[in-house]
């Protein structure tokens, strides 16, 4: 009898092990001589200016909020994507119902200008 | 049962019988041959990303007019095995600022992401990792964990350059998410399972999902070049203002992980559009044998593979505003009007003949693609006057 779930865990275990193996192979033999120069960060030759990790421009945040909103959503409508062969073709519509309040969302979103990359 | 019509079972009990024959647990044999094939799997993986390595190299060079990698073995084949040697002896420098545990997590978690999805991909009819019966969530579950390694990589290498690829990368990779998953919805109505081997299946017994969703293969396709980060949507490196974007402070093998991950995951996409869309493992015979079977699926994955390619090597970037644009006010609302469009049609038509079923699915699949094309052309019409109204009057 197959166990699904337990292959599942093995395989993400070997898989998260696998690509260390050439990491390890690779630290064995290849030269290791630092200095300062070779650990500077590169920016194409010239001196770092100030803090590396910069803060982001908020467009990003807006995206990722649109995202998150969707993403949610989407994965509700799975289990309706799934079943809709079984079920009456009254559960389609409470669906498309669900899709436009989904659309909704983002037409408000499309609407206030958030969408453009200003 | 024997080894040519069904060989992971015959192999698996064959193999169970000698080692509770030995003596051993019944439930620890079955571990230790779960981790043997497991092994077997990721290594036909890896074989095939080092090949791939040939065939992108090949291919970039005949689309440039070059003549390629011709020196190692016939037609160059055997240049991959030099290009790891090389990656595993070269120097692994460190920026001094970084963080080094992420720094090193990142590309061990970006070729991970990628194998994780071997797992459920069914290769020929009885050859596969598992049948998981939420495949597709899987899938899109495993897809974060790419993102996750890129972030990591832009932010613990200590670069503004790295960290700008970065945001770029997962801002389109989260965006062109919800038209890719929306597309794998279409399947799922169809079949009404989420499991991968169901799906692939059902093609064979009835038709290839191609076939009554062409807009939902074009979705899928596009969305998977986006999230692969491979040109026209490549902002993640721009040669000429980040040079390679997330990956730039990475030299040797951890640089390997990654170009290895990033071939890796476009020939998966091959392969899963195979899966979803065109029929999978599907082909003459393919269903006697197994075998013949594996081979299908990897000629339909590197048919995916070298459209992707073929896109990456003709079509120049577009810029970053452009393209969340076109996601969002394009793809992601098109993708929910395919998705209410098969909603509405599939369960009026599941019960009707076969060809009147797949008239009408490609029907409004072209019906939708023809009124989406005609709002484009008013509103592009509308712009245009709006910016050039001299020359708009000139050409009536």
């Amino acid at each position: 009898m197959h166990n699904t779930w337990l292959y599942v865990g093995l395989f993400l275990i070997v898989g998260i092990i696998f690509p260390v193996i050439p990491l390890v192979l690779s630290a064995l033999v290849a030269p290791r001589k630092p200095n300062p120069i070779k650990q500077s960060t590169y920016e194409c030759g010239l001196e770092t200016v100030g803090e590396s990790q910069v803060q982001f421009k908020a467009q990003y945040y807006v995206f990722a909020l649109v995202f998150l909103i969707f993403d949610v959503e989407t994965v509700f409508l799975f289990p309706w994507a799934v079943s809709l062969n079984i079920q009456p073709y009254f559960v389609v519509v409470e669906g498309i119902l669900f899709i436009s309040i989904l659309i909704a969302g983002l037409s408000y979103t499309w609407r206030k200008g958030m969408l453009e990359w200003a | 049962m024997n080894f040519w019509s069904d060989p992971i079972n015959s192999v698996y009990e064959s193999w169970l019988l000698a080692f509770t024959g030995w003596g051993l647990d019944a439930t620890l044999s079955q571990v230790i041959i779960y981790i043997l094939g497991i092994l077997i799997l990721i290594t036909f993986a890896m074989v095939i990303d080092i090949l791939l390595v040939w065939v992108e190299r090949k291919v970039v060079a005949r689309f440039q007019g070059r003549l390629g990698p011709n020196r190692i073995g016939p037609f160059g084949l055997f240049q991959p095995i030099p290009d790891v040697i090389k990656l595993i002896i070269k120097e692994d420098t460190t920026p001094a600022n970084a963080d080094k545990f992420v720094y090193n997590l990142a590309p061990v978690l970006s070729l991970a992401s990628v194998l994780f999805l071997w797992a459920v991909v069914p290769l020929a009819v009885n050859i596969f990792g598992v049948d998981l019966n939420i495949a597709l969530l899987y899938m899109i579950a495993t897809g974060a964990f790419g993102t996750l390694s890129i972030i990591m990589a832009g932010w613990s290498s200590n670069n503004k350059y790295a960290l700008l690829g970065a945001y770029r990368q997962v801002a389109s990779m989260i965006s062109f998410e919800i038209p890719m998953v929306v597309s794998l919805l279409i399947p799922a109505i169809i079949t009404g399972t989420l499991s991968m081997k169901t799906i692939t299946e059902y093609q064979v017994n009835n038709f290839w999902f191609f076939l009554v969703s062409p807009l939902g293969a074009l979705l899928f396709l596009i969305a998977a070049i986006a999230e692969l980060g491979r040109s026209p949507f490549d902002l993640n490196e721009g040669e000429s203002e980040i040079v390679s974007g997330y990956h730039i402070e990475y030299s040797g093998m951890k640089f390997g992980l990654f170009y290895a991950g990033e071939m890796l995951h476009a020939f998966t996409f091959g392969g899963l559009l195979a899966v979803l869309f065109f029929g999978g493992w599907h082909g003459p015979f393919s269903s006697e044998f197994p075998l013949l079977g594996v081979l299908y699926f990897v000629a339909k994955a590197m048919f995916g593979y070298w459209i992707i390619m073929w896109i990456k090597y003709t079509v120049p970037r577009i810029r970053i505003d452009h393209m969340l644009l076109f996601n969002w006010k394009f793809l992601t609302p098109l993708a929910f009007a395919l998705l209410i469009v098969t909603a509405l049609v599939h369960p009026l038509l599941k019960d009707q003949p076969q060809w009147i079923y797949i008239l009408g699915m490609f029907l409004s699949n072209l019906l939708l693609g023809w009124v989406t094309i005609e709002i484009l052309r008013g509103r592009s019409a509308k712009e245009r006057a709006a910016v050039e109204p001299v020359a708009a009057v000139g050409h009536h």
